[in-house]
């Protein structure tokens, strides 16, 4: 872990560090934050940065930088558990289609593919408007989403690694499937499968922050990133910090996590090369 | 050219058959939730018997499968039923808004295809340098931030500070070229940042791909310069992987539109279908998702007919 942080281009280190840096944010924000989310502390609305108050005020006179602490763990934590379940699950059923019948996986594939001609926003937008916004069903609708788009990346290299010699000779020593699928496998996709991950809570963090701006994502009194973005949205004209604060955390999630990303793969590439 | 012939034959067909699982599964999901929409309508003080009259009115009686058969005959022949929150034909709502949308996405598309062929291209020219170096954490950046920050940034820098652009789209009845131009500007910037920074990605890696063949080492070897090795060897070998990227690319957009119609006020279709998110108005919503569903599958199918002619094995009928 360190050594592949150590040999991560500069870029990737800023990515590294801005990345655990919002992870501390969202386990510990609550805490930290000097007054409580909900808690009207000024007169003032939409007072400037650097005031009283180091983010300024929102739109009825609360803490800018304790609502950013308070909302960060609902940008970071609902995208973790929702990527971690598109992955997990998607990884699972493309095990399950690469080692059964050809017909079976043609089912499924197909009807994989047509799950992600839905665009996540659209797909999204409908269940929402059936199931109602609350964070379990947000939770469960980007993960849907998403888990797709994962199956077909793992399906691909499932199949890719069980045309390979030594499944094959696994095959003919007369293993079940469940054998190959997690002890043969699994461990040759499961790196690429991080990578997966990680860009899949890049496109969660993006789409949760989407909807909550639409007003469809997490609902008063919680309130997300995108939330605070959208509660705040009078205050663009006056060119309140309240607004661009809380879209500026987004960004830099977001680009961190894509710098990792980014760097990661370079390394192995390289490495693949090296071979 | 008949193996060609048949493989677009049969990509067609996926297309078509994805299509009809997709409407599946938006109208299951859609109505899974069995027929409150009558209730809704009527709101909580309406008698039974209204609600039983409208819910009968509109057919939420019969049986789901039979909804389902009408509601997709319907749409092939252009009848997408009543909206349930202005009671309006829906194909009559989607078509006041559709040409906006159209015209909004296509003047993303003219200004920013040529732009980010010309970055992809430029940073596989010098991959690895110092320019691709720093495109490559720019587009990077570009693609991971939500386009309603950089919209709210255009706002705050040539609405607010500068004053030279409306912060909301609106074009007058009687506008010239100039209005548009005001209106278009912002919206349009917005989308084109995101769209470019993905296709210019893209482009790269499409044009990076030809580089690496032994006919361009070849062409470089036998002293051509860089730009004509680009230009004449691998530029036209490129152009399949390019229009593949290109509308593969496009697809992103149908996504950023939503976040720009709602942020700029703009009345199109997107800004319609989040009106019927809110408002619960599923015959609106279903159709306004069908919309984009099919928008985007056509744009996938262009991308990978452009893949399939472009395939030299194919062309040459081997």
């Amino acid at each position: 872990m360190m050594a592949a942080i150590k040999s991560m281009p500069m870029s990737g280190k800023v990515g590294a560090v801005l990345a655990a840096c919002w992870l501390f944010l969202a386990l510990f924000g609550p805490w930290l934050a000097p007054h409580s989310a909900n808690e009207i502390v000024a007169y003032d609305v939409f007072e400037p940065l650097g005031g009283d108050y180091i983010l300024g005020t929102d739109y009825i006179g609360r803490d800018v930088f304790s609502r950013i602490l308070d909302g960060t763990r609902f940008t970071i934590f609902i995208p973790l558990l929702a990527a971690a379940l598109a992955c997990s699950v998607g990884t699972l059923i493309a095990l399950y289609s690469a080692v059964s019948h050809p017909r079976t996986d043609e089912i499924i594939s197909r009807f994989m593919d047509a799950l992600i001609s839905i665009p996540s926003k659209i797909f999204s937008l409908v269940m929402i408007a059936a199931f109602g916004s609350s964070v379990p069903i947000l939770l469960t609708i980007t993960a849907i989403s998403y888990m797709p788009g994962s199956f077909r990346i793992a399906r691909s290299l499932a199949v890719n690694v069980a045309n390979l010699d030594f499944v094959t000779v696994a095959r003919t020593r007369g293993e079940s499937r469940l054998y190959l699928a997690v002890k043969e496998i699994l461990p040759n996709i499961l790196h690429p499968m991080l990578a997966d991950f990680g860009l899949r809570f890049v496109f969660v963090v993006l789409l949760l922050s989407s909807l909550s701006f639409l007003g469809l994502g997490v609902q008063p009194p919680e309130a997300d990133l995108g939330s605070l973005v959208r509660e705040n949205l009078s205050g663009l004209a006056e060119g309140a910090p309240a607004v661009i604060v809380p879209a500026i955390a987004i960004a830099t999630i977001t680009i961190a996590v894509n710098l990792v990303i980014d760097s990661l793969r370079g390394a192995a590439t390289y490495a693949a090369r090296g071979r | 050219m008949k193996v060609i012939f048949q493989l677009i034959i049969k990509r067609i067909g996926l297309s078509i058959i994805t299509l009809f699982i997709v409407s599946a599964v938006v109208f299951f999901i859609a109505n899974l939730l069995p027929g409150d929409a009558a209730q809704e309508m009527l709101g909580q003080s309406a008698t039974p018997e209204a609600v039983a009259a409208l819910r009968e009115a509109y057919g939420l009686n019969d049986p789901p499968l039979t909804r389902y058969a009408k509601w997709l005959t319907g749409l092939v022949t252009g009848d997408a039923g009543m909206s349930l929150a202005n009671s309006r034909p829906v194909s009559e709502l989607i078509s006041s808004r559709l040409s906006k949308s159209l015209l909004l996405a296509g003047l993303t598309t003219v200004i920013a295809v040529p732009f980010a062929m010309l970055l992809g291209i430029v940073a596989a020219m010098y991959s690895g340098r110092r320019v691709d170096k720093i495109m490559n954490i720019a587009t990077l950046s570009m693609v991971a931030v939500p386009e309603f920050l950089l919209a709210t940034i255009f706002v705050l820098i040539f609405a607010v500070e500068l004053n030279w652009l409306p912060s909301l789209s609106y074009i007058p009845a009687d506008a010239g070229v100039y209005e548009y131009f005001r209106a278009f500007a912002l919206p349009v910037a917005t989308l084109c940042i995101v769209l470019s920074a993905q296709m210019a990605r893209m482009t790269r890696a499409a044009v990076l791909e030809q580089l690496s063949q032994p006919y361009v080492e070849m062409a470089l070897l036998k002293g051509s310069p860089l730009s004509r090795a680009v230009l004449r060897h691998a530029l036209p070998n490129a152009v399949g992987p390019i229009v593949n990227a290109v509308a593969l690319s496009l697809s992103y957009l149908l996504g950023g539109v939503v976040i720009v119609e709602v942020i700029f006020n703009y009345p199109g279709v997107a800004s319609l279908m989040v009106d019927a998110v809110t408002n619960r108005d599923m015959p609106l919503l279903q159709a306004c998702a069908m919309l984009f569903c099919t928008g985007y599958l056509i744009l996938v199918l262009i991308a990978d007919l452009s893949a399939i002619l472009a395939n030299p094995k194919l062309r040459t009928g081997g």
